[in-house]
């Protein structure tokens, strides 16, 4: 006798089926917690992840108009002391009509409008902007031409969505930690 | 042996795949009908175990590889790196590790259980052949292994063991310069270890391809030695086979798991634990406790190329056992005499591994030599002498007959009922 016979008859389930669902509901979580290993290393590892804590910047050195270049989990950030022209510029836009709708004031901390700190990838496909560039004086994608304004929000070309921000803060009016 | 009942597919996708590629019923015909002998004990199991750890230690050694450094610089603190900050990385390096050593310990028992119930004779001597071209692939493959974490352990076992070559007369030195890609073990050495390594276990995979395809061609050896004559003999290797398989699977996995969490580093040598320093040899080498009973016949001879001939010899020697074996009847169970013989050449195998722990001093190399002799002398003196003259016990007429003393087929009444039912 066979133990893959099927019955036909709507019975009742048997022990031995029970038994069966039991032995392979319980094979089932062992292979998954055997293999979970196996997937989970692929995760970032301790250090990778202790490489990628905050990072404190000084914001002293940089003049006004000035754009710098640091990096936070391996990831450009452009820190852009903007000048009153490009914070004006940034301020008197029609949100409504942006593609991506963002008012500079959140993009900015209250208090620090001549602060822009944005990561330095475009949204299209990833490569850096260049700074300082394009017709609102904004950023530049070279790549395909993705233009942004001095709020780092997209306005012409392929890009969705506006220059992605970082989590920061300001430690003191000189000093901000990223991350 | 032919599959009895042919694959009929009920799913309508099986039946399409089927008339493409006929892997359906090849899985089926090989695992789910096969003909398995009814008397088959847990020794049996250990082929299944075989091919379950060679798994593991695939998919442990993929994800190893993706976090170590094959660079003599870095190799060493990459398995610190491992074993401290990649995710479960302690425990996928303690699962290869030790999963080498239970790959062997499985393998050891499988070649016991074949020498013990006569598997290798005919018509199972390219079987047999196949499994002895195995276990040389895996004992390379573990040797390169061991030298990836480039501690004290892993760089004197290289050189130690690449050193062996110039024992071979006229070219023995161009031979281990050659190996070395240098003039000592370096950089070069390392990384064409790593590149093998990888590549060696899906050799094995392909050898293990043709190994249970020659099994499936001659069919299984059985705890009687005879032969299958009829369906009674036998019962499909699914369900029978399979749970039996997955059972000692299960069990086996216990004394893995055992190691794993509890004694990790209890098989391996603390040494390895210190950067390799190429100005420093360690006072006492060993390689792993798989390799110490080979260990201890290379030392056991005084003389250097005749201590590697021997070590070779010792491997060789296995591939002719099908015809060392004078013997006519298969299985120790109806072999008394040999089946002494046998035993005490398991206790002189394990004898040489202890020996391979001890230093080459006194006593341990006395017995080692008198255990290397009785080694040399099983296959080449005892076997082809005790299969002439051993007086044999009658063998049962069928398999059925000798697992339930009747010889009734499958579903008959049974014998008067005892006490109660199950």
């Amino acid at each position: 006798m066979t133990m893959m016979s099927a019955t036909e008859s709507a019975t009742e389930p048997t022990r031995r089926d029970f038994l069966f669902i039991a032995t392979g509901a319980a094979a089932a979580v062992g292979v998954i917690g055997a293999l979970w290993p196996l997937v989970a290393q692929m995760n970032p590892d301790a250090s990778t992840i202790a490489a990628g804590a905050p990072i404190e910047v000084d914001l002293s050195p940089i003049a006004e108009g000035q754009v710098i270049k640091v990096f936070w989990r391996s990831k450009p950030i452009f820190i852009n002391h903007r000048t009153k022209k490009q914070i004006t510029d940034a301020q008197d836009v029609d949100v409504a009509k942006l593609r991506d709708p963002q008012p500079d004031s959140a993009r900015i901390k209250a208090g620090h409008e001549q602060w822009q700190v944005l990561i330095a990838i475009c949204t299209h496909l990833g490569c850096i902007p260049l700074a300082d560039q394009g017709p609102y004086d904004g950023y530049f994608c070279p790549c395909h031409g993705s233009v942004y304004d001095t709020s780092g929000r997209i306005r012409q070309g392929p890009a969705p969505l506006n220059l992605a921000l970082p989590p920061y803060e300001f430690v003191s009016d000189t000093k901000i930690r990223i991350g | 042996m032919s599959a009895h009942a042919t694959y009929q597919p009920r799913n309508a996708f099986m039946r399409w795949l089927e008339r493409r590629l006929p892997i359906g019923g090849l899985v089926y015909s090989s695992f789910v009908v096969y003909p398995t002998p009814r008397n088959l004990n847990y020794w049996w199991t250990f082929g299944g175990i075989l091919t379950f750890m060679l798994a593991v230690q695939i998919l442990t050694g993929i994800v190893l590889a993706m976090h170590y450094m094959p660079h003599v610089d870095y190799a060493f603190d990459s398995v610190e790196h491992i074993m401290r900050d990649v995710n479960y990385g302690w425990l996928l390096r303690y699962a290869h590790a030790n999963g080498a050593s239970m790959f062997f310990l499985a393998a050891y028992i499988h070649v016991f259980r074949g020498m013990y119930y006569g598997s290798y004779k005919e018509p199972r001597e390219v079987l047999w052949i196949l499994g002895v071209i195995i276990l040389i692939l895996m004992i390379m493959t573990g040797f390169m292994g061991y030298v990836l974490p480039w501690g004290q352990m892993s760089f004197w076992a290289a050189t130690v063991i690449t050193n062996l070559f110039s024992a071979i007369p006229v070219v023995g030195e161009a031979i281990v310069t050659w190996l070395w890609g240098g003039y000592a073990v370096g950089e070069p050495t390392l990384n064409r270890f790593y590149a093998l390594h990888y590549l060696l276990p899906f050799v094995i995979v392909g050898v293990v391809g043709l190994h249970i395809w020659a099994l499936h061609v001659a069919g299984q050896n059985n705890p009687d030695g005879i032969e299958p004559q009829s369906e009674h003999d036998t019962v499909a290797f699914t369900p029978y086979a399979t749970i039996k398989d997955s059972f000692l699977i299960i069990v086996f996995c216990l004394l893995f798991a055992w190691f794993v969490f509890y004694i990790p580093n209890f098989l391996g040598h603390p040494d390895n634990y210190i950067p390799a320093n190429r100005s420093v040899t360690p006072a006492h080498i060993v390689p792993e406790w798989y390799y110490l009973p080979f260990y201890a016949i290379l030392r056991a001879i005084p003389n250097k190329l005749l201590g590697v001939i021997a070590l070779a010899a010792s491997l060789v020697v296995l591939f002719f056992l099908p015809w060392l074996d004078t013997s006519r009847v298969r299985s120790a169970r109806y072999r008394p005499v040999y089946r002494q013989f046998f035993w005490a050449f398991v206790v002189v195998c394990i004898g040489l591994g202890w020996l391979g722990s001890k230093p080459p001093e006194g006593n341990y190399v006395l017995f080692a030599r008198i255990f290397t002799v009785y080694y040399f002398a099983y296959f080449l003196i005892i076997l082809p002498v005790l299969g002439r003259v051993e007086r044999t016990k009658p063998l049962p007429t069928s398999i059925a007959q000798a697992v339930l003393g009747t010889g009734l087929p499958i579903g008959a009444p049974a014998p008067p009922p005892s006490a109660h039912k199950a």
